[in-house]
């Protein structure tokens, strides 16, 4: 079953957690920028992102404050158990899904283009209040089977390069690629500033990187395979701490 | 949105030297980049940085494309009196930005 | 440092051999328009770049001169060059004896592997330099640009 197969991918031999995180994989440098506030970029997104929270906005003219409070403490764990079930939308959602929900139905406003630099604020904002905490992700008989199409599109082989998800990131990660080491793509710290974007950007932009450099036709911003995908990944990176707002080459 | 983060001690020893550290958001577009139809992309950059501790000029910078985007400034200055640090971007296209902190010191 | 390392990081540059050491024209004429008819020599620049690039959209850059920045011995201005970059110039800081010390940190761009040379201008007229060897890798998953 998948409980079983997930046991068999994160542990070796003696019960010994393989997984790494990308910051594992990059310079002290690199490094050095995602634990400095002062160096992080993202964190100028993350200022964007909290004037946003208290922005009012819609026809309701309400803002994230007037329900939520202070994010410190109402957001936190939040990002950490997302993509999560959502009864409006009978399956699980991700997380700027479920802040366009509240844009649309609770302020009246609409709802954030994707990757648009508002979202990716309040994404970096919200994120940042898990910082530090572990993923966890509740998996069910509802969620079950949309973890299980994640896992299938992980393993399906695609592309004008024919490759899986898991060749590189399970079979060869920490080999390198192109002059770069292959990281286990353990998505810990969306949105990220990612140094080839030299901006902020979500996990399906990353993906569709992914699926560029294999030669596949993308899925669309926000189909449903993304987000059974990013189900699946984080379910795979469960345990892991949160690291957003990351920094990545 | 021209946001900035600025960090100056809140206090210093006078004749203190004191580390300054400074990020602005901008995308600093070379010049040199292309669309995929092959149309350059025009260049958009912050051309100059200035930092004036009480009304005077401590730090100055030229930048040039080849500075990586949201670009960050650490540099020192001596604390000489109480008051107010101030800095300015200025660009391409008009753009300006600033931000300012105080400090104390004794 | 490995040996490696050693070999490509910092080591002395003499202007006066840049056309032998086969540096681009185009950046000795931005350094000329700097330095003038000056004499630039190696030296009292310290230039920290990492040796190897996770990326080269942002890479760490470290200036330091020695320099007791007084107000009759200091600092007065630090040049930064690039090799193989479209343009020579990356920045040009100004300083003073209310400097405290001489030193910058940034982060820059570089197009390929190669070299970086910084040039100080002291309050005596004279020039001081340092040049670093630097490996860029690039990304293997990209994005259209749109």
């Amino acid at each position: 079953m998948l409980s079983v197969a997930a046991a068999a991918f994160a542990h070796g031999a003696e019960g010994l957690d393989t997984r790494r995180s990308g910051y594992e994989f990059m310079s002290a440098e690199t490094r050095a920028m995602q634990d400095d506030d002062l160096l992080n970029p993202a964190m100028l997104w993350v200022l964007d992102g909290e004037a946003l929270w208290r922005q009012k906005a819609g026809t309701n003219q309400s803002a994230c404050a007037d329900c939520h409070g202070d994010a410190a403490g109402s957001m936190k764990g939040v990002a950490a158990r997302y993509p999560a079930w959502d009864d409006r939308a009978r399956r699980p959602i991700n997380l700027q899904q479920r802040i366009n929900a509240c844009r649309v139905s609770r302020q009246g406003a609409e709802p954030f283009a994707d990757e648009s630099r508002e979202v990716l604020a309040l994404l970096a904002y919200v994120g940042r209040q898990s910082r530090g905490m572990p993923i966890e992700i509740a998996v069910d008989a509802r969620v079950e089977p949309f973890l299980k199409s994640g896992r299938e599109l992980f393993f399906r082989r695609q592309g004008q390069l024919n490759l899986a998800c898991t060749q590189c990131h399970d079979e060869y990660s920490g080999k390198k690629l192109a002059g770069i080491p292959i990281p286990q793509a353990h998505p810990t710290g969306y949105p990220i500033y990612r140094l080839e974007w030299q901006s902020v950007g979500s996990l399906q932009r990353r993906l569709r990187n992914c699926m560029n450099g294999i030669r596949a036709q993308p899925y669309a911003y926000g189909a449903p395979e993304f987000v059974d995908l990013e189900l699946y990944l984080l379910w795979r990176a469960r345990g892991m701490k949160v690291e957003t707002p990351a920094v990545r080459p | 949105m021209s946001r900035a983060i600025v960090n100056v001690p809140s206090s210093a020893r006078r004749g203190e030297v004191i580390e300054i550290k400074t990020m602005v958001a901008h995308v600093m577009e070379t010049g040199f980049r292309r669309t995929q139809l092959g149309v350059v992309i025009p260049r958009n950059i912050i051309t100059e940085f200035v930092c004036r501790y009480n009304g005077s000029e401590i730090f100055r910078a030229t930048l040039y494309p080849a500075i990586a985007a949201n670009p960050v400034f650490t540099f020192t200055t001596i604390a000489t009196e109480s008051g107010t640090l101030e800095f300015v971007w200025r660009g391409d296209n008009g753009y300006t930005a600033t931000a300012s902190a105080t400090i104390t010191v004794t | 440092m490995s040996a490696l390392g050693a070999l490509l990081g910092a080591f002395t540059f003499r202007f006066a051999d840049a056309a032998a050491r086969g540096m681009p024209a185009v950046m000795q004429e931005a350094i000329r328009k700097v330095v003038g008819d000056g004499e630039v020599r190696p030296g009292r620049v310290k230039l920290d770049v990492p040796p190897l690039i996770d990326n080269g959209n942002a890479v760490p850059l470290a200036v330091s001169v020695e320099s007791p920045m007084t107000t009759v011995d200091y600092v007065k201005s630090i040049h930064v060059f690039t090799e193989k970059n479209p343009q020579p110039n990356v920045i040009s800081v100004y300083l003073g004896p209310r400097s405290g010390r001489a030193i910058l940190t940034t982060r820059i761009r570089l197009a390929d592997t190669q070299t970086i040379t910084a040039i100080a201008e002291m309050s005596d007229g004279s020039y001081w330099s340092a040049s670093v060897s630097v490996v860029v890798t690039l990304a293997a998953c990209l994005e259209e640009l749109n």
